[in-house]
């Protein structure tokens, strides 16, 4: 068919099959291009003090990117907060997404609904109640301990997400056989299950991470007069944002990336480990030799 | 006997801190938020009096942005859903090999939130090329602007909430059972058949999930428009915020916050009653 077709309607055929590629490489482009204005504009050297329309090439910003005290102190803020919520959150929420997997009991729906309505609410309802709460009580005040509860609060829902999909693909097989070896459940706990779920925990404290060092809206109404990053940048954008903000933006990124890349390789190892069978393969040596020793 | 209770008893101990902190920082402050909203507000102090008049107050000097906020983030979860579908189906089953590099789609969120948002004003900015082709089309008039309209709002908003919306569409692609479009295929269905009749349907929970996942945070969105908006397209976010932080009235702060979360919770029911509640409780994977 393709011999009598002219060149145009060879064209139109192509389009035809591959519009719906076309459609999403195009999409894609769209979620990229920001991130594109976000690099190029970190080496821009802007003549006033709004970092919007490109006035020339300097690397100076790149030089001085932690040369602003202000934006080093809210940095720094918003790391430690983000690592203590993540902490906090990744073990609640694991303990939480154990419970529901391996366990049938009272008020278990109760519990999933708890789960899931703090990730349908929008985040100025939260934000608005848990300030109205603070208010209300008097105490603590607003500062980084109300940020540090608010962080916590909203991660959870997220980690037992992401751990429990991990864990509902468990082959518990692997720990009968630990506890036919003679391990305890604590052992078995140790040696078998934790280094299985693990990946599910640490792509769920990433997620905690990424959101807590990310969060405005809730941040904005607990604060008190403690500056996060992203409060740092709201402040600063009517008087103009400066260019280390987006260096520091690029730095985040690059971070970010290439610990997804991690993440998603050790995933990857894990799913090669779960999908060996006690029957075709033995378990990690190290662990049967721990086991064993027991 | 003694064994079950020892693991339901264990059961509950792994639950008890995630669920008391739930409780107590979410749950209870709701109900605060609540009674808030009955404070009457005497300037400088706020008793609890069951002053409903807050809420007829609040709605009725603050009815337009309520409106618009509902406005802005359907549009905005349309436009989401008629840029996620082909985007998700071509990750799904057109990318072959590529489909990983296609997941780049989840990049913005590894940049700053407010960042990118900015970044909006300068590619939505008069001297920015994106504005040039808009007028060479006639989209936009010649002396037309973009930032600082409700198209500017609405083009953020979409930004900000589309990977919200492909990725469980996606996922829903993904799990489709490929043999059941050879079968409508060998029943000589055609491609449009074939799509409306097999993959939208099996696709659905995808779709439901998405909408919410974009709807709920978007209604609620106020970064949007006071970056890229005018006062004549704030959303009852940026109200809420004022109210709350710069002006102090909590009782009419808490009693708009309130309504917002009610009339998203009613619009979330009736939907889920309507496209099955599977999307949001049952398969967790389909819901991140």
């Amino acid at each position: 068919m393709t011999a009598q077709m002219s060149a145009p309607a060879r064209f139109w055929s192509w389009l035809r099959e591959h519009a719906v590629l076309i459609i999403g490489v195009l999409v894609i482009v769209y979620m990229l291009v920001p991130i594109g204005v976000i690099f190029f504009f970190s080496f821009n050297n802007p003549s006033g003090r709004y970092n919007f329309t490109w006035v020339g090439f300097t690397l100076d910003h790149w030089k001085n990117v932690f040369g602003l005290p202000e934006l080093n102190e809210a940095l720094w803020t918003s790391i430690k907060l983000a690592l203590l919520a993540t902490l906090i959150s990744t073990v609640v929420g694991t303990m939480m997404a154990l419970a529901l997997v391996r366990h049938q009991f009272f008020g278990r729906r109760a519990a999933n609904f708890l789960i899931v309505i703090p990730m349908a609410t929008p985040e100025i309802v939260m934000g608005s109640s848990l300030l109205s709460f603070f208010l209300i009580l008097g105490s603590p005040a607003l500062g980084f301990t109300t940020l540090l509860i608010a962080h916590v609060m909203f991660c959870i829902s997220f980690v037992v997400v992401v751990v429990r999909s991990r864990l509902i693909g468990f082959d518990r097989r692997l720990e009968e056989a630990a506890r036919d070896l003679g391990a305890n459940s604590f052992e078995t706990f140790r040696l078998v299950t934790l280094p299985l779920i693990l990946p599910g925990i640490f792509g769920g404290a990433m997620l905690a991470f990424a959101l807590s060092i990310d969060d405005f809206v809730i941040s904005n109404f607990n604060s008190g007069t403690t500056v996060t990053f992203p409060l740092y940048i709201f402040g600063a954008f009517q008087r103009g944002v400066p260019v280390e903000v987006n260096c520091i933006a690029m730095i985040l990124f690059g971070i970010t990336v290439a610990a997804m890349a991690f993440t998603t390789i050790q995933q990857r190892r894990a799913e090669k480990m779960a999908s060996i069978r006690p029957d075709q393969e033995e378990l990690p040596p190290a662990a049967v030799t721990e086991i064993a020793a027991t | 006997m003694g064994t079950t209770l020892k693991r339901r008893a264990g059961a509950y101990a792994l639950l008890a801190p995630g669920t008391i902190w739930l409780v107590v920082f979410f749950l209870i402050p709701l109900y605060f938020l609540g009674r808030l909203s009955l404070n009457e507000n005497l300037g400088t102090y706020y008793p609890f009096n069951w002053h409903w008049q807050n809420y007829s107050d609040a709605l009725s000097l603050y009815d337009t942005q309520f409106i618009r906020s509902f406005e802005y983030s359907i549009v905005a979860t349309l436009i989401c859903l008629l840029l996620a579908y082909p985007l998700g189906y071509a990750i799904a089953f057109k990318a072959g090999k590529w489909r990983h590099a296609m997941l780049l789609v989840v990049a913005p969120f590894f940049t700053t939130y407010l960042i990118r948002t900015i970044s909006w004003v300068t590619i939505l900015s008069d001297e920015s090329p994106v504005v040039d082709v808009l007028k060479f089309l006639h989209i936009v008039g010649s002396d037309g602007h973009i930032l600082a309209t409700p198209a500017a709002v609405v083009s953020g908003l979409v930004y900000n909430y589309l990977p919200f919306m492909v990725l469980p569409i996606y996922a829903s692609l993904e799990r489709l059972d490929t043999r059941l479009l050879e079968a409508a295929k060998d029943l000589y269905a055609n491609a449009a058949t074939t799509f409306f009749k097999v993959t939208l349907p099996l696709s659905a929970p995808g779709v439901v999930a998405g909408t919410l996942l974009t709807f709920i945070p978007a209604t609620g969105d106020y970064v949007n428009a006071e970056f890229l908006g005018s006062s004549n397209s704030q959303m009852i976010g940026n109200v809420i915020q004022s109210l709350y932080l710069k002006q102090r009235e909590y009782p009419a702060a808490a009693a708009l916050s309130f309504v917002l979360m009610a009339i998203i919770l009613v619009i979330v029911l009736i939907y889920i009653r309507f496209a099955g509640s599977e999307a949001l409780m049952g398969e967790e994977g389909t819901a991140i």
